[in-house]
């Protein structure tokens, strides 16, 4: 799976990866969060909590929880950080290029649903969809 | 038996000539350390060219047709069946029943004597540290049948806690099912006391070979196993195959698994009447080349040998177990090498398995991570998932130090 691009990095543990895996931001809970969803992989057991305070259609507060690998890790905080801000209507566009792209590394197909997982809840959450995000 | 250490990797390196998937070099240039045998072992060239010989020269369907190559076939077929029946010393091979491997064989127990047996009242006892294929069937004809269900509890070692067993093995105990080996904790089971224990409240006994027979001497008559369960693809044998053996009169007074062909001995609109055991249980065209690949593998096990598979695996467990006991922060899951088989399963200080897994991939090294289909015996345990290094008859002490070696290479990529 070749990707192109600026800052693209073939090593799956770059450091602002494994950064966000030690210490992630915006992990926690929430207080009285307008939408919150929970959400696992039955394949490797990680999973992913997701929360947002909304106004206006607007996130204006999110925050994640769970554990699992560093990938599902450090993508669901870096995606929350990317949210906070957007409207509703911008989230329903974010798709796997854009986790890819946020992340800046290769994923081969095993590892792709973990950096896949925190938009899958995060949607599910939002609309109700429950599909892997393409 | 007593083999010397350099006895033992001399032969190993002779051996690994026989897998030629050994040899190969992985796209990153390193050679593959593949210790992932739990989850399925590699082939040797043997059990290859016996299924590419099938397919070849005798291709056919099995006991029907009446020319060459349809007798070329059952015959080869049938004698498949025999060589796995003196492999695990059962008393005849019609009590050998071919199926699609140990997961199957479970549930055509649960489907068929569980459904003529099993009712409100009884209790069927499986164990904690079960595979997932040894839950789910009791779970699901728990549903059905009104059963209960229980387990014996494991210790914080990963041990059966035989202390509790006389609270969940009564006489409500129909069926007692557990694993001969355990494919996360590594534990070898005590059969003999399980099987008295059941035997002395009048239970039958379902045991899950799918780790033990690979990987050492197995006779059920001496186990006293009513079923015996076992996979043919982690044993140098074809994926889609695997073994139900069973006591006879057990096997005969079950109602069919599946219907179709092969399974009937007549077939009338008003109703049809069994075909006699092993092939009431096998409807419909068999796994003809799996099953051929099947008596390969048990051929290629007993030229190599089983007590010396066993022992060549403990030699390589115990320097696995004190070598990884060397790194910082590993926990290794389970009891003493002396009470286990092939496998270590491990967690790494603050990195996920499957980043212990990626990371240990661009050595070389191929492990499990996961659950392993054993998630109440994670849960037990108190950890989500686990690293899995399994062992088979082809690994040397040299792909334990590679192993060591990446592990070292992990904590440095997390700067742990």
């Amino acid at each position: 799976m070749q990707r192109k691009g600026i800052g693209v990095s073939d090593d799956l543990y770059r450091e602002a990866i494994l950064d966000y895996y030690k210490h992630p931001r915006r992990k926690g809970r929430l207080d009285a969060p307008d939408i919150q969803h929970h959400d696992h992989n039955p394949f490797c057991g990680d999973e992913i909590t997701v929360e947002l305070k909304v106004k206006d259609g607007v996130v204006v507060d999110a925050a994640f929880d769970g554990h699992g690998c560093a990938i599902s890790q450090a993508t669901a905080s870096m995606l929350m950080e990317e949210i906070v801000g957007k409207s509703l209507d911008e989230i329903k566009t974010l798709d796997k290029e854009f986790i890819l792209d946020m992340l800046g590394i290769e994923i081969g197909p095993v590892r792709l649903k973990c950096a896949l997982l925190p938009l899958k809840v995060l949607k599910a959450g939002a609309y109700g969809l429950e599909e892997w995000p393409e | 038996m007593i083999f010397s250490e350099t006895l033992l990797s001399d032969r190993t390196q002779k051996l690994r000539q026989d897998f030629p998937i050994l040899q190969r070099v992985l796209p990153n240039g390193r050679p593959l350390v593949y210790l992932d045998n739990a989850a399925s072992s590699q082939k040797p060239e043997s059990v290859i060219q016996t299924m590419d010989d099938y397919y070849r020269r005798y291709n056919a369907n099995v006991h029907r047709g009446v020319h060459t190559l349809s007798e070329e076939a059952t015959e080869a077929f049938e004698i498949a069946r025999e060589k796995v029946a003196k492999f695990i010393h059962a008393p005849s091979a019609r009590q050998i029943i071919f199926t699609r491997g140990a997961t199957e064989s479970i549930n055509l127990v649960a489907y068929t004597w569980g459904r003529a047996n099993l009712g409100p009242g009884d209790e069927v006892l499986i164990t904690e540290m079960e595979h997932h294929a040894n839950i789910v069937p009791w779970q699901i004809m728990k549903e059905q049948l009104g059963f209960t269900l229980r387990y014996v509890p494991i210790t914080n070692h990963g041990l059966l806690d035989l202390d509790e067993l006389p609270e969940v093995l009564t006489e409500r105990t129909k069926l007692f099912c557990f694993m001969h080996a355990s494919n996360v904790v590594g534990t070898i089971n005590p059969v003999q006391e399980l099987v008295a224990a059941a035997r002395a409240v009048g239970a039958k006994v379902l045991i899950d070979g799918a780790q033990s027979v690979p990987h050492m001497p197995i006779d059920v008559q001496a186990l006293d196993a009513d079923f015996y369960v076992f996979s043919g693809h982690k044993m140098c044998g074809p994926t889609g195959i695997g073994v139900l053996y069973g006591k006879r009169e057990l096997l005969e007074a079950m109602p069919p698994f599946m219907g179709g062909g092969d399974m009937i001995r007549e077939v009338k609109l008003s109703g049809s009447k069994w075909n006699s055991v092993p092939f009431k249980f096998e409807a419909g065209t068999p796994a003809i080349a799996e099953a051929i690949g099947l008596g390969a593998a048990v051929d290629y096990l007993q030229q190599v040998g089983m007590e010396w598979i066993h022992e060549h695996e403990r030699e390589i467990t115990r320097y696995a177990y004190a070598r990884m006991a060397e790194v910082e922060g590993l926990r290794i899951l389970g009891p003493k090498p002396e009470q286990r088989g092939g496998l270590i399963a491990f967690t790494l200080n603050g990195i996920h398995p499957h980043d212990v897994s990626a990371i240990l991939d661009r050595s070389g090294v191929a492990v499990r991570a996961g659950h392993h289909c054993a998630q109440p015996l994670h849960d037990r345990l108190g950890i989500h998932a686990s690293a899995r290094a399994s062992f088979y008859l082809y690994n040397t002490r040299e792909e334990v130090d590679v192993l060591v070696d990446a592990l070292h290479k992990a904590q440095d990529v997390f700067s742990l």
